[in-house]
């Protein structure tokens, strides 16, 4: 049996911005569940999951020894700081955004 | 460790609080042994902000909090031979450095030595061919439209180390990367070479936990029932521990609130890093691939196995430029029907200003995670009774045209939807920067000392 979860349950998250470029960590509570992550966190779903901000990439790097991901996603920020007129013109707040995504996990 | 040299950061960014030095000095001297204190307050926006402050008045243009930071510690500091380094210089290094010797002159240290480390403004009309050059096409379509309002290299650590072998007791500097603050100290206290590589790399990954600050102790982190930080409201400042190996400690005085872990120091770690493979800065390309982070309890996490890479050809430069006006207004709608009342405005307002490239927010529905074109995540309360505060934002290179969009919300007052209240509007001039890389010997820096 299959069910989802929030990858809030699962990792905490942080931001940067540099120009119109968002990186955001995700680092897991606990290190069982850094290879789920690994597995469920493609590149091309954080993508989707940001599509309505349209991306033009997004990059993943895997550091498990620090149990993190970090997501390089570009064209994210509307311009970025200098341009965008979102009120979180760094787009700071992103990271929740990623905590919001569903992850699948097996029931077994 | 043996042989530990302590570097303490008492700022973040330009505008943090300038109570947090204190703890930071009275932790250094109760330690004792080698240590500096740091002041990271130049952003991307910073400088160019101090760039127009400096055109207004020509003794401006450093950090305008300067004398709250420095004068509650400066005595202490001097006189416990722990020097300070600061991109407090912003656009006008000398102007800071004359105002560090007055304050010192009152405290009664009449001669204490403060280096101004120089060379980073290039943006000398002599060297402006060069710069646009170096810009991509795209950008130099951009700059020709508009006006250049500073243009600075990020400089690397060398004239801070140098400055500090040669006596400095504070060392002023504008545009520096920001692990410079710190990659400069330890390398005049360790007397490393410049080609150690994993000795920079981890250097520069000190100086990245140390530069924003908070953000290492549990300020920007608590997240109530499951990331809980105890005392935020006095978060201490972060003091780093190196060794001559480049083994690392994070921790922060005992006396203050926030925390240290594997976690704060793991978000902090990967915070505006794009290949932990390759963190470019002046000095080297430091590499966190192999790194670990161990949780040593008592609010101390040490960082060991970062590696460097020979630093880069280039130089990276930000060009600041004139952005236009931007504009942001709000109106609040509150009770039955609330959404309804407030999105019938901002129907009127797109049609009012259909010529604007508008921004438009349903702040208590919708907001912040959706793009600038209003697509993305919404949700309506279900009650039928809410508090929505609509905002209208718009960028334009003229100030009338931007100035529409506050004189629009205000004529909603009274030509409106019911009910529409609490009206705040502003007008902004807007900085817009661009990157270009240059040629590392195409950049003179150098450091002297202040001469009073």
């Amino acid at each position: 049996m299959n069910k989802s979860i929030s990858l809030y349950k699962l990792a905490h998250a942080r931001t940067g911005d540099k120009g119109n470029r968002s990186n955001i960590s995700v680092i897991a509570h606990h290190p069982e569940d850094f290879s789920l992550l690994q597995k469920e966190l493609t590149e091309e779903k954080v993508k989707a999951h940001f599509g309505f901000r349209n991306p033009s990439a997004v990059k993943r790097y895997e550091l498990p020894n620090l149990m993190a991901f970090n997501f390089v996603i570009d064209d994210v920020l509307d311009g970025g700081v200098n341009l965008s007129l979102n009120l979180d013109s760094h787009g700071k707040s992103l990271s929740y955004w990623l905590l919001a995504m569903e992850i699948n996990i097996d029931c077994k | 460790m043996t042989d530990i040299y302590r570097v303490a950061c008492a700022a973040g960014f330009s505008g943090d609080r300038t109570d947090v030095a204190r703890p930071l000095v009275d932790e250094l001297l109760r330690q004792g042994g080698p240590s500096c204190l740091i002041f990271e307050s130049l952003a991307e926006r910073t400088l160019a902000l101090a760039q127009l402050e400096r055109h207004q008045n020509a003794q401006m243009g450093y950090e305008p909090l300067l004398s709250e930071m420095l004068e509650p510690v400066l005595a202490d500091c001097i006189n416990g031979g722990i020097p300070i380094v600061g991109n407090f210089g912003a656009a006008n290094p000398e102007g800071a450095a004359k105002l560090i010797a007055s304050i010192a002159k009152q405290k009664g240290l009449p001669n204490i030595r403060i280096a101004i480390v120089k060379g980073d403004d290039v943006s000398a009309a002599a060297f402006r061919s060069k710069l646009e050059a170096l810009l991509s096409p795209e950008d130099q379509a951009i700059l020709a439209k508009s006006t250049l309002v500073s243009a600075n290299v990020y400089l690397g650590a060398q004239e801070i180390a140098n400055a500090l072998i040669a006596g400095a007791q504070v060392v002023v500097t504008g545009r520096v990367a920001d692990p410079a603050l710190t990659v400069g100290p330890l390398m005049a206290h360790f007397k490393k070479d410049w080609s150690d590589w994993d000795f920079l790399g981890a250097a520069t990954m000190a100086g990245h936990l140390l530069e924003c600050g908070a953000q290492v102790t549990g300020g920007y982190f608590a997240d109530p029932g499951i990331k809980d930080v105890p005392g935020l409201a006095q978060v201490g400042f972060p003091i780093v521990e190196f060794d001559a190996q480049g083994n690392i400690c994070v921790t922060k005085p005992p006396s203050t609130g926030g925390l240290v872990n594997r976690m704060t120091v793991t978000e902090q770690l990967l915070y505006e890093l794009h290949d932990p493979a390759k963190y470019l800065t002046p000095d080297v390309i430091a590499d966190i691939t192999k790194a670990h982070i161990t949780d040593l309890g008592g609010d101390r996490v040490s960082l060991t196995g970062v590696l460097g890479h020979p630093k880069p050809d280039t130089l990276k430069a930000n060009v600041c430029i004139d952005g236009g006006w931007l504009a942001e207004a709000e109106i609040s709608y509150a009770g039955f029907n609330a959404y309804a009342r407030a999105q019938l405005a901002a129907n009127i307002i797109r049609e009012r200003l259909s010529d604007l490239d508008l921004r438009i927010d349903f702040i208590g529905a919708s907001s912040i995670f959706s793009g600038d074109t209003g697509e993305g995540p919404q949700f309506k309360s279900k009650e039928g009774f809410e508090d929505i505060r609509l905002r209208v934002a718009a960028a334009h290179g003229d100030r009338n045209q931007a100035l529409r969009v506050c004189r629009e919300i205000t004529a909603l007052y009274t030509c409106g939807p019911a009910g529409g209240g609490g009206v705040r509007t502003s007008l902004k001039p807007r900085l817009n920067t661009l990157a270009c890389f240059i040629p590392r010997e195409l950049v003179k820096a150098s450091y002297e000392f202040f001469e009073g």
